[in-house]
């Protein structure tokens, strides 16, 4: 979606600040979201595409606003809520009224290391060969669908070439939708600055994205 | 941008402690699974993961040639998995191109190397800008790159996480791999600083 997520080339916000003494979390509510976020998430009720499409559907202004883990928070009230495991009254009461749905699924403390050791790998099989080769010229196809995407918007119409064939990945914008993982090729395209920013810009730069096969055509 | 006023601070404070209390009466996350998630990101998986990376691809060729082969692979060898790193590639700076990783579409970071994100990475300062004036970001970092130097900045748009690998700074000839480890930092893996000495 052309949401407030889809950063790549805006302009206004002003310079980046980096803070070096910036403490791992600024408020001790921070950590806990990270850990909520992470343990709910156990539960399997969504994909981790289904809340980056939670998170960039938040109001663009406070998307824009808020901290990061407060977008985290938001988003996940929002996933509790859809998947019918936390209501918003519940939440804002902090009474429960129904019982949770899947405590079966609990992340025990006892397996979090192994859980964070294994991750989520997203590498699939796939019976049908990559379309694509490395040094092919390509061009980013140009599509702004409602639903979740990976496909930056600084990078639609734009012709680039491929760098790597990567793997089969599951696809975001289905898998974010309830659509199953759909696995595609995935590839490393390369496009020049000038070719996303106009011949003005520093000829020494060049940009690469992870596009899914469906993201790209033959130029 | 993204300070938050006391008021906003005890806001969260409590909804966050509503949220928590719901969900562990619930059943649903054990308090103690998020005290562990929380150490791990604390305590053990950091940057100094990612510099004895470094310092041992500075030190060792063939692993150096591996881990541009398959990164994933190659850390797992030290010990190093996981989530946010599953899918683990390595760029090497050289004297001809300086690389930079951004995700301008979230935070899409190597946690398993570089533990969590900081804040500027997640901001839209840096996400808007690095894709397309990354001289200009690394100048707020007091980084000059020369103009003749490419700079390759690599937007982590999949699953894939990049670790930018520096080159060595010059004067460390014998140094050992722990003594090389700490001329790196958390930004000079990013790509917003280079490997200094200390």
């Amino acid at each position: 979606m052309n949401g407030p997520q889809d950063l790549g080339g805006q302009m206004g916000f002003g310079p980046v600040a980096p803070d070096p003494d910036e403490p791992l979390f600024h408020a001790p509510w921070e950590p806990r979201v990270l850990g909520m976020t992470v343990a709910a998430a156990s539960l399997g009720h969504w994909t981790l595409d289904e809340s980056r499409h939670a998170r960039e559907s938040l109001p663009p202004a406070d998307y824009l606003r808020w901290p990061y883990y407060r977008i985290w928070f938001e988003a996940l009230l929002v996933l509790l809520a859809r998947h019918g495991e936390v209501s918003p009254s519940e939440a804002a009461s902090a009474q429960v009224e129904r019982p949770g749905r899947r405590p079966e699924r609990r992340l025990e403390a006892s397996r979090v290391a192994s859980v964070l050791a294994r991750g989520g790998p997203t590498e699939r099989s796939l019976d049908a060969p990559a379309r694509f080769a490395a040094g092919d010229t390509v061009r980013a196809v140009n599509m702004h669908p409602e639903g979740h995407t990976r496909l930056p918007r600084y990078v639609r119409g734009r012709i680039g070439r491929v760098e790597a064939v990567r793997a089969p990945h599951v696809l975001p914008d289905a898998n974010a939708h309830g659509g199953g993982e759909a696995p595609e090729w995935l590839y490393t395209v390369v496009f020049s600055g000038q070719e996303l920013w106009g011949a003005e810009t520093d000829p020494g730069l060049s940009v690469a994205v992870d596009a899914w096969e469906r993201y790209l055509e033959p130029a | 941008m993204h300070d938050l006023s006391d008021d906003d601070t005890e806001t969260m404070t409590a909804r966050v402690r509503a949220l928590e209390t719901v969900l562990v009466e619930k059943g649903l996350v054990d308090p103690a699974a998020i005290d562990e998630i929380i150490a791990t990101y604390s305590e053990r998986v950091g940057p100094k993961l990612g510099a004895g990376v470094v310092a041992r691809a500075w030190t060792e060729p063939d692993f150096a040639s591996r881990l541009a082969a398959d990164a994933t692979a190659a850390v797992a060898e030290m010990g190093i998995s996981g989530r946010q790193g599953e899918h683990l590639n390595a760029v090497f700076n050289t004297g001809t191109r300086h690389n930079l990783v951004v995700c301008t579409l979230c935070s899409c970071y190597p946690w398993s190397v570089l533990g969590l994100p900081p804040t500027w990475y997640k901001s839209p300062p840096y996400r808007a800008r690095a894709v397309r004036d990354p001289r200009g970001v690394l100048a707020e970092f007091g980084l000059s790159v020369a103009p003749e130097t490419e700079i390759r900045v690599w937007d982590s748009t999949a699953e894939l996480r990049y670790l930018v690998i520096p080159e060595r700074p010059e004067g460390t000839e014998g140094w050992s791999a722990e003594a090389l480890a700490a001329c790196v930092s958390r930004d000079a893996m990013i790509g917003t600083a280079l490997a200094v000495r200390p």
